[in-house]
């Protein structure tokens, strides 16, 4: 490329430049507009009043001192929403979730009453005079006693229903079962095998905890009939969606918009009791009325993740070639399916934890039970059930190489998919787009001295010290995806975008996902740039304004730049074809006597001959088109996605742990990722090191627990872990690049692997440092206490 | 999170101060940093009437010396701790305790008479003050009185303080030339409590303990001090092996009570574990 040619490129900030982030102008100077922001004129306070049982029968509900508190306008209850039919309303996992509470408590802090006042303060008052009367019931807690036939029924409301939405059920307390993969093939290779493996693998129930809570303004306009919604939401269009079937208002009437959010990772995708019930407030009193949650109440009741009891199970020879895998799990999905799963996925892409390796027979199976816990199951930081079904596989390899006695590096290279076998169809069926899994691995091994750890290791064993080295090869599965396997309420996960030029060659783009942080109005500037040859930074990205942005399915899964992305490129190309034809016209050539360079389309051989696209911008505002031709500039493209994307990485982590303490540094932790193309480094790289530190949170201090009445046991962030820039270690990064066959720039998405692939890299660091005293598994978190109880049950820590 | 609504008083003397806290009665609360009383009242665990900002008057805040003393002002923040060239040479424990207590945005507003008043055996100033042998300057209707930091402590939110008094000054004895000293604190993260933390000062003579102070944070419903370890060290060289033997002394007045930081086996353990780190720390700062 000659030097004018490659300024010209650098001029357009494309695919591939580090650009700064377009958001961050204004969140640093604290002008982002959140939902908490948003002040309508006349608008009231909503606030909720909780149960402080987590089962229990409600026999009275008295409003009246609530009512004499100065300041509250109204107390609704599920009695108040009964007439409108919105005292339950529907879950993402095709169960119901009481609104506010029915004549039960299903858990502790769950929503019983909405008191509405003229500020936030009032509304406090008024929320606490509510006098609730209540008949405590026995809860059941610990999902591995659900089923127990003398077990509390939980769901009395569904109690006769052999169904809800995923099969047959064969408990009260049962939701669903759901299997994949070859039983008896798979259990006939694990009774040959001469090697097999067992272990019990725990993903407590976390939160996503994302630094602004949930919360919404809601605001019905009686005379015009309109309903608007601004809220803290992943997917505003299905949540317009869900509005319109859940009111009855035409969807053309209803508005959703998202605004500045401060965080998701999975928690701001369903809808919940709060935004129900501050829309229903509104309609009733035809005045604004906002509902913000707080700290508290975010991790106590709305979208917690995992809470999946796995067990795992591998078949291999004696070399450790895997021959089979066996994984199910016990899902405490809470006290309603709030799952939010695609229709066909009741456990989610849990089926993808076959993960970077050559498995030829494998089976999976997720039990899913009721409990009297708060309702959810959301993908923190990950696709649905992947980081389970990942913490899974790259545990139960390490385990296996323990188990054969072959170095967890090696096991590794020796079981993972061949970069000649891709495209390659896992035994559930998955097919992985791309990879080259040996070359990661061996980068990273070597950027660490893998050798030299494993020598020092050594020395400090023979020592009494405790030094541990994880590994983790991870596949991730992301960018929901392909109608044909992926709805949620019907409603295939396709994404879209509108791109406008205008005459003097800016654009703008709007797009159905929502960014709560990702840096869209970065990135997808740069994609539609390098595709049209127009500057990233004259093109403007909208997003989150149902009233503006074309139907798409919002941002989770990592959905973002494998189906956003991909919808923004082919809307380009479609611009691009009209821009060529009109280069044509004003060239006076063919079609097929252009190419196309940079910015602009020449006439091959007389480069001096060329219609820049900003000239073509112009042009297609004027007369001077080619007859027939409509005007304008403009392209929507509706994406769905052939196939998921997958990219990889591979992980190093170095733990030393303080014996006496129990207290775990982590020393070093290398990640190199493949997102396939690499659209903006920087943003890459900002996405992984915040991906890391969710996983070294989960892994190292997240958990809420509950004691065993239901009782919330560390729902405030002095017990919550949110691992501050002390705590968090230092990351080192690295990559390579297999960009996907299918993706149009070839993308895949990034900003999920890190947690995905880094929570089992940390936990297999842990293990590790205790492998040599036979220890083949460790419950997270690895908190010191926990680490402490263990290193003293091995008797390694006397004084 | 919002508490009950509440009367703010902004008293500028102290004598001000004290009227209000007699007009009010059980109805009033004072308020100094705020970090500790505030995030109970928005829990509504507290729910005063009426709150009386000590933030308004001046004689509550300054680090000075007066002879063998050292004068802290109630209202002085743990950052003016911090930074006081006073402290770090003259007290540099107090400094290292200090430092260590919640993070940066609770240190500019935090007062180390509210951390002591408060009488939360999870603070940290109270084993300094054990440690360091201080006392309390408490002003109340019947003029001032000072009270030794031993047996001020009583329970959990519970100190030797009466309703209508007023913490006025921290007095600590300036720690002797050479004094060994180390606060040593385990906690799950920034911004945390102890686990279990242990304050040490020790004074050596020709290589033997001459005087030694232990006290403990968070492994009972006050701060503790660990007199047997103090007395079984007194005397003797302090070797690896009798402060294990210390530790162990002082783990046996430990009765923490269980929570997320871990149960009371693994409190007590940490408590023996920081105690151990305290004193070696000391042995080797000693001059
Ligand atoms: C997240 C977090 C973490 C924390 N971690 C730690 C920690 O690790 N270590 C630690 O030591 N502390 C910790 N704290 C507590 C913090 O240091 C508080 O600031 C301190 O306990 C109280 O001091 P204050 O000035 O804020 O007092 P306030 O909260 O204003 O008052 C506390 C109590 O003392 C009374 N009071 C205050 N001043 C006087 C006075 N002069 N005379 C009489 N009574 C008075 C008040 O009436 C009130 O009852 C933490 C706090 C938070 C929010």
């Amino acid at each position: 490329m000659s030097e004018e040619t490659l300024q010209r490129e650098n001029k357009l900030e494309g695919v591939g430049a580090s650009r700064k982030r377009k958001e961050d102008a204004r969140f640093i100077r604290g002008q982002g507009s959140y939902v908490d922001d948003i002040k309508l004129p006349g608008m009231l306070f909503g606030a909720i009043v909780r149960s402080p049982y987590a089962h229990a029968r409600i026999k009275s509900i008295d409003k009246s001192k609530a009512l004499k508190v100065p300041g509250v306008v109204a107390v609704l209850t599920a009695d108040d929403l009964k007439p409108v039919n919105l005292h339950w309303m529907p879950t993402l996992g095709s169960d119901v979730q009481a609104v506010l509470a029915d004549k039960k408590v299903w858990f502790q802090l769950q929503e019983v009453a909405f008191v509405l006042a003229t500020d936030r303060y009032t509304a406090a008052d008024g929320a606490e005079a509510v006098e609730v009367d209540y008949e405590e019931l026995p809860a059941v807690v610990d999902p591995r006693k659900a089923l127990a036939a003398d077990a509390p029924v939980i769901r009395e409301d569904i109690a006769d229903k052999d169904n809800v939405g995923h099969g047959p059920r064969t408990h009260p307390n049962h939701i669903f079962t759901w299997e994949a993969g070859d039983k008896a093939g798979t259990d006939a290779v694990f009774a040959s095998a001469a090697v097999t493996v067992r272990e019990e693998i725990l993903n407590p129930r976390v939160h996503p905890c994302p630094l602004e809570t949930c919360g919404c303004v809601a605001s019905f306009d009686k005379v015009r009939g309109q309903l608007t919604v601004y809220m803290t939401s992943q997917a505003p269009h299905l949540v317009r969606t869900v509005v319109a079937m859940l009111s009855g208002i035409p969807e053309s009437k209803i508005r959703i918009v998202g605004g500045d959010i401060g965080g998701g990772f999975g928690n701001k995708v369903p809808v919940y009791p709060g935004y129900v019930a501050a829309i229903v407030a509104s309609i009733v009193t035809g005045v604004p009325v906002k509902w913000i949650e707080s700290r508290i109440d975010n991790i106590s009741t709305t979208g917690f993740a995992r809470d999946y009891h796995g067990i795992g199970e591998l078949a291999a020879d004696s070399n450790g070639r895997i021959k089979a895998l066996r994984f199910s799990a016990l899902a405490d999905h809470g006290a309603f399916n709030a799952h939010v799963s695609a229709t066909k996925l009741p456990a989610g892409l849990f089926s993808i934890c076959t993960g970077s390796y050559d498995i030829p027979k494998a089976y999976c199976r997720v039990d899913a039970v009721y409990t009297n816990k708060a309702p959810g199951g959301v993908a923190y930081r990950c696709s649905l059930r992947v980081t389970e079904a990942v913490y899974l596989i790259e545990r139960m390899i390490d385990v296996l190489a323990q188990k054969v006695g072959v170095d967890k590096a090696e096991i590794r290279r020796r079981n993972f998919v061949k970069p000649e076998q891709f495209p390659y169809t896992t035994a559930l069926g998955w097919t992985l787009d791309s990879g080259n899994y040996h070359v990661a691995l061996d980068k990273v091994l070597k950027a660490v001295d893998y050798d030299g750890l494993r020598a020092e290791q050594a020395a400090k064993r023979a020592s009494g010290q405790l030094m541990g080295i994880g590994i983790s090869t991870f596949t991730e599965i992301v960018g929901a995806g392909p109608t044909k396997v992926c709805d949620i309420l019907g409603i295939g996960l396709f994404d879209s975008c509108d791109i406008r030029v205008n005459p003097t060659g800016s654009a703008i783009a709007r797009l159905g996902t929502m960014s709560q942080g990702q840096g869209h109005a970065t990135t997808y500037a740069q994609i539609i740039a390098t595709e049209l040859g127009l500057p990233s930074e004259e093109i403007q990205i909208e997003e989150g304004d149902t009233d503006k942005a074309p139907y798409g399915a919002g941002t989770w899964g990592s959905r973002s730049t494998p189906v956003g992305g991909a919808a923004a490129a082919r809307a380009a190309r479609k611009i691009k074809d009209k821009a060529k034809k009109i280069a044509a016209h004003l060239l006076e050539v063919g079609e097929r006597d252009l190419e196309w360079d940079v910015d602009r389309f020449r006439v091959k051989g007389n480069p001096a001959a060329a219609k820049t696209m900003k000239e073509i911008a112009m042009a297609a505002h004027t007369s001077n088109l080619p007859d027939g031709m409509e005007k304008g500039l403009d392209a929507t493209e509706y994406y769905d996605p052939p196939n998921m994307t997958f990219p990889f990485g591979a992980y190093v982590c170095v733990v030393d742990i303080d014996k006496y303490t129990g207290e775990t540094k982590v020393r070093r932790f290398y990640a190199l990722d493949d997102c396939g193309t690499r659209i903006n480094p920087m943003i890459i790289e900002g996405q992984i090191h915040g991906g890391l530190t969710e996983a070294f949170a989960v892994a190292m201090g997240q958990a809420v627990p509950f004691d065993d009445n239901g009782n919330h046991l560390g729902n405030s962030l002095m017990d919550y872990f949110l691992p501050t820039s002390v705590e968090t270690p230092k990351w080192e990064t690295d990559f390579t690049v297999t960009p996907s066959p299918h993706h149009p720039i070839g993308a895949k998405g990034v900003a999920e692997s890190p947690h995905v692939g880094g929570i089992p890299c940390f936990t297999n660091a842990v293990v590790d440092a205790f492998a040599h005293l036979g220890v083949t598994h460790m419950d997270m978190p690895h908190t010191s206490f926990r680490v402490w109880q263990h290193c003293k049950s091995l008797g390694v820590n006397k004084r | 999170m919002i508490p009950r609504p509440f009367e703010y008083h902004a008293p500028q003397t102290l004598p001000d101060a004290l009227g209000l806290l007699r007009q009010f009665g059980d109805e009033a609360k004072l308020l100094a940093g705020g970090h500790s009383l505030l995030p109970m009242m928005k829990l509504r665990f507290a729910q005063p009437g009426h709150l009386i900002d000590l933030g308004g008057i001046a004689e509550l805040k300054g680090i000075r010396q007066d002879g063998n003393s050292l004068l802290i002002g109630a209202m002085t923040t743990e950052n003016e701790i911090i930074w006081s060239q006073l402290l770090q040479t003259k007290c540099p424990l107090l400094v290292e305790g200090a430092r260590q207590i919640s993070d940066p945005q609770v240190r500019y507003k935090g007062t180390i008479g509210g951390d002591i008043a408060h009488g939360d055996p999870g603070n940290d100033h109270p084993a300094l003050m054990l440690a360091l042998a201080a006392s309390f300057a408490l002003r109340g209707a019947g003029g001032e009185r000072v009270v030794p930091a031993d047996g001020f402590f009583i329970g959990t939110y519970e100190t030797a303080m009466k309703p209508d008094e007023i913490m006025t000054q921290v007095r600590i004895p300036v720690p002797a030339q050479g004094a060994g000293y180390c606060y040593a604190k385990l906690k799950r993260k920034t911004g945390d409590f102890a686990a279990a933390a242990a304050a040490v000062v020790l004074h050596l003579k020709g290589g033997r303990v001459q005087e030694v102070r232990i006290a403990l944070t968070n492994v009972g419903p006050t701060p503790l001090r660990a007199t047997e370890a103090e007395a079984l060290l007194r005397g003797n060289r302090p070797d690896d092996a009798i402060i294990l033997q210390a530790a162990r002394l002082a783990m046996s007045v430990c009765a923490p009570s269980a929570d997320q930081r871990g149960d009371a086996e693994y409190k007590t353990a940490m408590a023996g574990e920081m105690t151990i780190r305290a004193l070696t720390t000391a042995r080797q700062r000693a001059a």
